[in-house]
């Protein structure tokens, strides 16, 4: 059984939600990004979804492409990031997904990043512009080197549609809240919860839902409802917040990594609630 | 890489297959959001193309609005400037909106009209496809807002005034390069985010299926009138036939009715831009590498890591990193040659053609008209060459104006 399989199967056991946090790998320096994933861990996270940063970031809002285009600027790459996750490896077992865009894994090579993704201690992949109909090949090194591929739905995806995608899907299936790009909202859609009940009758794997969730009181509605809850862009606005440019690059203020983890124990423990 | 497609009659072809791949291009690497409104794009242009209603609307508008067909022009005195070759100019710089962009923009307005969409969005470099777009949907009542980067605002403002004029909000992109590429971006979050009113019209043959061969599909009334019209002046095809290729839609569109004819040479020029062997370049299927962008796998310009690169050309509507898929594969296949021309020469064009015929191209057509300079010498007395004028040059009159002066 696979690190993200367990944890789901744990957490429905104990009628929990998963938090998962997102942050940009290398926002803003890579050092500050190992610090992160610990402490989050440390704070009860359940899988970290960790951002390879792509230049043409068109499924972000401006929080993520800001935080994308910092880590870029700093000079992070594939293998930057690949390392990094070898050295957390040592100190961790939480569930490390990361969620990049196709054109770098593609340039890596799809065989010889699955193998290298695999050996760092990667668990999965999201892959938000390889839908389907496009992911074959990837599947197949990803399964190869037994990297869980999650698929993402959204609310105007058709029912049959969902069906096919929550088969090809694994480790679970990421739900986007909304028909739009990633950001921080101030409220959430209506229909999202009649959407995440659809799904769950339509699919048997577990369903996290993302974009748009920003505060422990969304997270606590969401919860019981959902099998996970993903929370990216408002964790980025705190790492931004305790960002301070210097002539020499950008510098993480000492309090940032204690910052983001009290931030992600509030949202954690709004699962609980 | 090198694989020549063929149909079941074992013929060349270049259509894409039924997910829209040419080879090992196209495809459509959108976010989930856009898979429903591809999958209704696509069957609503299906339909759109079988229905007798809505050719006829089609040709009306074309005929009586954009001012089709558009003449094919003996340039004699340019074809003395360069030793003796007979060159034709293809005169898309007449139309309505002074380029071919136009073309396009009336057949996917009223498609998004077919569709019952409310709200047109476009993304624009040198502001033709945007000025073309705003037009169509001025023409057909629907609301238009036109993504544009910060710098291109700059160098081609009277474009920014005529969309303006015209009825459409025109939206600054501050975020990357600030060119046409990242208005892309921004025109694919606002299609992701407002997807059940909205249509997006992409300018030239990329992005996800279909919007390459449907893109292609409208443009090829220039390819269409330009084989009859050769035909009706001198009773055969052209030897060659030359067009610019930014992201390729005027070159797509004059070249796939020739596809066939394997007797007569294609040649795409891309931009060198300050030369293929600078960073400051638009030459992206010469000195790029197969890769995914705004929802199409092509040629682009990037990096090992596989991060875009931005682009460069004196010309705003050739300033893209990336290119149509049918292009790529149609290197790959060798049926089109690809050459490039850098800024300079491009001027040259620019002023022999001024000089020679009074007509003053846009820089993106110029650098077709300079790579004939470069070619003529080395062709026999007597050759026919159709160039693929795309559009008029009042928009670059400015820039040339500084470079120049």
């Amino acid at each position: 059984m696979t690190r993200i399989d367990k944890m789901f199967k744990k957490l429905r056991a104990a009628n929990e939600t998963a938090l998962i946090p997102f942050i940009t790998a290398g926002d803003p320096d890579i050092q500050t990004t190992e610090s992160l994933i610990l402490e989050m861990a440390d704070q009860e996270a359940d899988l970290i979804e960790l951002g390879m940063p792509f230049s043409d970031p068109l499924a972000d809002g401006p929080t993520i492409q800001a935080s994308s285009h910092r880590a870029l600027m700093g000079g992070v790459n594939p293998e930057k990031v690949l390392d990094l996750v070898k050295r957390v490896r040592r100190h961790t077992d939480i569930p490390l997904v990361l969620m990049g865009y196709y054109n770098p894994v593609l340039q890596y090579g799809l065989d010889r990043f699955a193998a290298d993704a695999s050996a760092a201690g990667i668990d999965g992949t999201i892959i938000p512009d390889l839908p389907l109909e496009e992911a074959a090949d990837w599947m197949k090194s990803a399964k190869a080197h037994g990297i869980d591929n999650i698929f993402l739905i959204a609310p105007n995806t058709p029912d049959e549609r969902i069906k096919k995608i929550g088969k090809a899907t694994r480790g679970f299936l990421y739900y986007v809240s909304v028909t739009g790009i990633t950001g921080a909202r101030q409220d959430l859609p209506a229909e999202l919860q009649d959407g995440l009940e659809k799904t769950e009758r339509l699919v048997n794997c577990p369903v996290a839902v993302g974009f748009g969730i920003s505060r422990p009181e969304q997270v606590k509605m969401l919860s019981g409802h959902v099998d996970g809850v993903i929370v990216g862009s408002a964790i980025v606005r705190v790492i931004q917040a305790n960002t301070v440019e210097t002539d020499g690059g950008l510098r993480a203020r000492p309090e940032l990594v204690k910052e983001v983890g009290r931030f992600v124990r509030s949202l954690k423990e709004a699962t609980r609630a | 890489m090198n694989k020549t497609m063929t149909d079941s009659n074992g013929k060349k072809t270049i259509n894409p297959d039924r997910r829209g791949h040419f080879g090992i291009y196209g495809g459509k690497f959108v976010p989930e959001t856009l898979m429903p409104a591809l999958t209704e794009l696509e069957k609503a242009y299906k339909e759109a193309i079988r229905d007798p209603d809505f050719k006829k609307e089609m040709r009306d508008i074309l005929k009586d609005y954009v001012g089709r067909p558009t003449p094919l022009y003996h340039a004699r005195r340019l074809g003395e400037a360069l030793g003796g070759v007979e060159v034709f100019l293809k005169r898309e710089d007449l139309t309505h909106t002074g380029a071919h962009k136009i073309n396009n923009t009336i057949g996917q307005v009223l498609l998004a009209k077919r569709m019952n969409k409310t709200r047109i969005i476009a993304e624009t470099g040198a502001g033709q496809h945007g000025v073309a777009t705003a037009t169509a949907a001025a023409l057909m009542g629907l609301e238009c807002e036109v993504y544009m980067g910060r710098k291109d605002t700059v160098r081609q403002s009277m474009n920014v005034f005529r969309m303006q004029l015209t009825g459409a909000r025109v939206i600054t992109v501050e975020s990357g390069t600030q060119t046409l590429k990242d208005a892309i971006n921004e025109a694919i979050r606002d299609w992701v985010t407002n997807v059940q009113d909205t249509h997006y019209v992409i300018g030239s043959v990329v992005g996800p299926h279909p919007y390459p061969v449907m893109v292609r599909d409208f443009q090829s009334v220039i390819g269409r009138e330009t084989r009859s019209q050769i035909k009706k002046a001198l009773g055969r095809l052209p030897d060659v036939v030359i067009a610019c290729v930014g992201g390729g839609s005027n070159a797509m569109g004059i070249f796939h009715p020739f596809v066939r004819d394997e007797e007569v040479r294609l040649i795409g020029v891309e931009a060198a831009g300050e030369g293929i062997d600078t960073e400051h370049h638009s030459a992206t299927l010469i000195a790029g590498s197969p890769g995914v962008l705004h929802g199409t796998m092509s040629y682009l310009l990037q990096d090992k890591w596989g991060q875009i690169k931005g682009a460069h050309s004196v010309a705003p509507g050739l300033d893209y990193p990336g290119v149509g898929p049918e292009h790529s594969a149609l290197k790959d296949t060798g049926r089109v040659r690809y050459e490039a021309i850098d800024d300079e020469e491009a001027l040259n064009g620019f002023r022999l053609l001024s000089e020679t015929e009074g007509i003053i191209p846009a820089l993106e057509s110029a650098h077709a008209v300079a790579y004939l300079q470069k070619l003529a010498p080395g062709l026999p007395r007597g050759t026919v060459v159709v160039i693929n004028l795309s559009g008029r040059g009042d928009k670059d009159v400015q820039t040339v104006a500084e470079i120049l002066v």
